[in-house]
């Protein structure tokens, strides 16, 4: 049935930010059009209409970085509770990270991932898959057959490449197959034993610290490996203003780098670690407030190209612990938008600028084309940008409940997500 | 007077007059020990585990008296024969152990923060025999105890703290406790062993061991553990002695009544040469006399002495 989507300010950024009309048919956009004008498109039988006044309209919203653990640690999220999490997030496609178990290494667990996200068909599931056999660092997969098979990336995420040979090979050879290569930077021996920021928090509860270099001299490593090779790099996760700068440098001198991070990093410090909260405990840790202003400054001035939440549930056996003992990460889809408006709120950046970060960069990066024009899939989000709501975990669509933003009041929120022109999440009264 | 509190987590939670309260039952707790018969009835009926997921000779020990010496039924697990090795979270573990309606729990842990964790989760009183590289409570406290009866103050004097200040809970903790009490805490050790910020918690970082020892009331020493060598903090124990070791030259460089201490156990010939150690400065041994006191004072005043008429 065809949809109209009736009197939201349509922010595609770059590109307009008009309060208008858009029609949806057959899972493409057929129309955006001044409020009125298309009032009688499909008569009065079979038209949706949906009432959005007051409402953000934007492209669907990509978010580049999820551990939907599956398969293997089903426990903790599946394919169908974490695509169920990122609609009700508002995003349309998420780029699944490899290290499940068995770990994404061959086409036959791509195809798995893929079957089971049609299954769901709530979220395009994008697979990234592993540089390394079993992400051990010592073979290279055959990128020919992922791609193939559907990866649009690779990476060892949650373990870093720390052989520079390797390294350098994936590089070039990805590149053959056009296939992104995300890299989770940290030298292993830097943060040997580290459980939280090296800093005066760590010191004060002592925790064994992990220094900013751990990550900055990885980027700087990766950097150099990008301009070595000519191919492009896309750096997961950045936490410290180091990282920034080595990105914006090299931004600067043409190498092809481009960079994330996640709302965690723009949001807290590592202040937040107190009490020994195993929900502030992830990789890369939480940093200082000068590491924090870096991070919002890259995001605002474009060193850092998108905003993806690292995703990472995991189920309270592995949260509630002792804090060194406890796994790195926490959950995020449903928290990213509203992290990212109160960037918005506070003028650090502008809605446009937020929207590019979590849809048109991540759609850039991955080759994928996002935007609110004609005839592009109807992958949408209609934010609500003044409703005041209260995190709740116990409410998340995820199976798992690690989050260090409970209870946080935050204001604006994802209120519908359309995907290929059908609704895959809806929080607000329409008529139809 | 009562001490207000559920735990004994760690020093930086105490304030000056609960760190107060605390000395001055210690100080009325030692002549227990003095007597014939040592043990007063006062925790009667009271039930004490220790907890020792790390091994820790002396102080388990020292609890185990303390419990003794004021007649509670004190029970020891270990690591070895605890469920841990089965694979049981702490979590299972403190539930395990709640049931079995303990009135104190002493938790030694490999681990920072573990014994906030037991706490928040059982109404047993927890203290803290030692976290990680976090703090270890009773053994500032007696060492705080220890200076007092020296210095007969804990205010305005000069502490050198020297060694792996990173791996210590013992030097977080003093430096914590003996800033809050009016001294001047200088710390000293390679730099591969001084943690990030460690000025934040009060105390100033010696460009030198000479240095910090200048002038010094009290000279504390940090056991040296070998196997930092693996982890490239120290290049050889040799070098650390030569470098960090305390010997009569150096101390010489202190007051003249100057005391020393070492939490213990000690390596003798590398943090410290034997005749400092068993010398007329050291106070090593009575540190542990002093344990036994404070860790009655603490029991005593987290299961309500002070509050009630019949605690003697």
């Amino acid at each position: 049935m065809p949809m109209l989507i009736r009197g939201a300010r349509v922010i595609d950024p770059g590109k307009l930010d008009q309060v208008s009309d858009v029609l949806i048919e057959k899972g493409r956009i057929a129309a955006v059009q001044p409020v009125g004008t298309l009032d009688r498109v499909g008569g009065e039988s079979g038209l949706q209409i949906i009432e959005a006044q007051g409402l953000w309209l934007t492209p669907g919203l990509i978010d580049m970085h999820v551990h939907f653990r599956e398969p293997g640690q089903e426990y903790k999220e599946t394919i169908l509770t974490g695509s169920q999490a990122a609609a009700a997030g508002g995003f349309t496609a998420v780029a699944t990270m490899p290290n499940t178990d068995p770990v994404n290494d061959d086409p036959a667990i791509t195809h798995l991932i893929l079957n089971r996200a049609a299954e769901a068909g709530l979220v395009r599931v994008l697979p990234v898959a592993a540089i390394s056999k079993g992400i051990k660092g010592e073979q290279l997969c055959e990128f020919g057959e992922l791609k193939a098979a559907g990866a649009v990336g690779v990476s060892d995420d949650g373990r870093p490449v720390m052989n520079a040979q390797l390294m350098r090979r994936a590089l070039e050879y990805a590149a053959a197959f056009d296939l992104l290569v995300v890299s989770h930077c940290e030298d292993l021996h830097l943060a040997e034993g580290g459980a939280m920021n090296e800093g005066v928090n760590a010191t004060r509860m002592g925790l064994s610290g992990i220094p900013n270099a751990a990550e900055s001299v990885m980027v700087m490593r990766d950097i150099a490996l990008a301009q070595l090779t000519g191919a492009p790099v896309h750096i997961a996760h950045v936490s410290a203003r180091q990282s920034v700068t080595a990105i914006r440098r090299a931004k600067e001198e043409g190498i092809r780098v481009t960079a994330e991070t996640a709302p965690h990093y723009f949001t807290l410090t590592d202040a937040a670690v107190a009490g020994y909260n195993t929900h502030a405990k992830m990789n890369p840790p939480l940093r200082s407030e000068q590491d924090r202003e870096a991070v919002r400054q890259g995001l605002a001035d474009g060193t850092l190209d998108a905003i993806a939440t690292d995703h990472a549930p995991h189920s309270v056996m592995e949260k509630e612990v002792e804090f060194d003992r406890a796994a790195n990460g926490i959950i995020g889809l449903e928290t990213s938008l509203p992290l990212g408006l109160k960037l918005v709120q506070e003028g650090v950046l502008t809605i446009d600028t937020l929207i590019t970060r979590m849809a048109e960069a991540p759609a850039r990066i991955l080759g994928l084309e996002r935007g609110v024009r004609v005839g592009l899939t109807a992958d949408l989000t209609l934010i609500d940008p003044d409703k005041v709501f209260t995190v709740k975990a116990a409410d998340s669509k995820s199976k798992s409940r690690n989050t260090p933003f409970e209870g946080w009041q935050l204001k604006g929120k994802a209120v519908m997500t359309i995907l290929g022109g059908k609704i895959t999440y809806k929080d607000f009264g329409t008529e139809d | 007077m009562p001490l207000e509190r559920k735990d004994i987590l760690d020093i930086a939670s105490l304030s000056r007059q609960e760190i107060q309260l605390i000395l001055d039952t210690a100080e009325s707790m030692k002549e227990i020990s003095e007597r014939p018969i040592k043990k007063v009835p006062t925790l009667r009926g009271k039930t004490v585990v220790l907890f020792f997921y790390e091994p820790s000779t002396r102080t388990r020990l020292s609890f185990d008296l303390a419990a003794k010496r004021l007649s509670a039924d004190s029970l020891a697990i270990s690591a070895d024969m605890s469920s841990l090795v089965k694979g049981e979270t702490l979590l299972d573990t403190a539930r395990t152990l709640e049931s079995m309606r303990p009135d104190v729990v002493v938790l030694r842990h490999a681990y920072s923060g573990a014994p906030q964790f037991l706490a928040e989760r059982i109404k047993a009183s927890v203290i803290n025999a030692g976290d990680g590289t976090h703090a270890h409570p009773t053994q500032a406290l007696l060492d705080m105890l220890t200076i007092r009866q020296h210095k007969k103050t804990l205010s305005g004097l000069r502490i050198a703290i020297v060694g792996d200040i990173t791996h210590s809970r013992v030097a977080r903790s003093n430096i914590e406790g003996l800033t809050k009490m009016g001294s001047k805490v200088v710390l000293a050790g390679p730099p591969t062993m001084m943690p990030h910020g460690i000025e934040a918690l009060g105390a100033e970082v010696a460009g030198s061991m000479d240095a910090a020892i200048q002038g010094a009331d009290v000279v504390m020493m940090l056991r040296i553990q070998k196997e930092r060598q693996k982890r490239f903090t120290i290049a050889t124990e040799r070098e650390y002695a030569r470098q960090y070791g305390l010997n009569r030259e150096r101390l010489a460089l202190a007051k003249p009544d100057t005391v020393v201490m070492h939490p213990g156990p000690i390596n003798r010939g590398v943090e410290i040469a034997p005749d400092v150690a068993d010398g007329p400065h050291s106070l090593i041994l009575n540190q542990v006399t002093n344990g036994v006191a404070v860790r009655m004072a603490l029991l005593y005043l987290v299961l309500g002495g002070g509050r009630n008429a019949d605690a003697d």
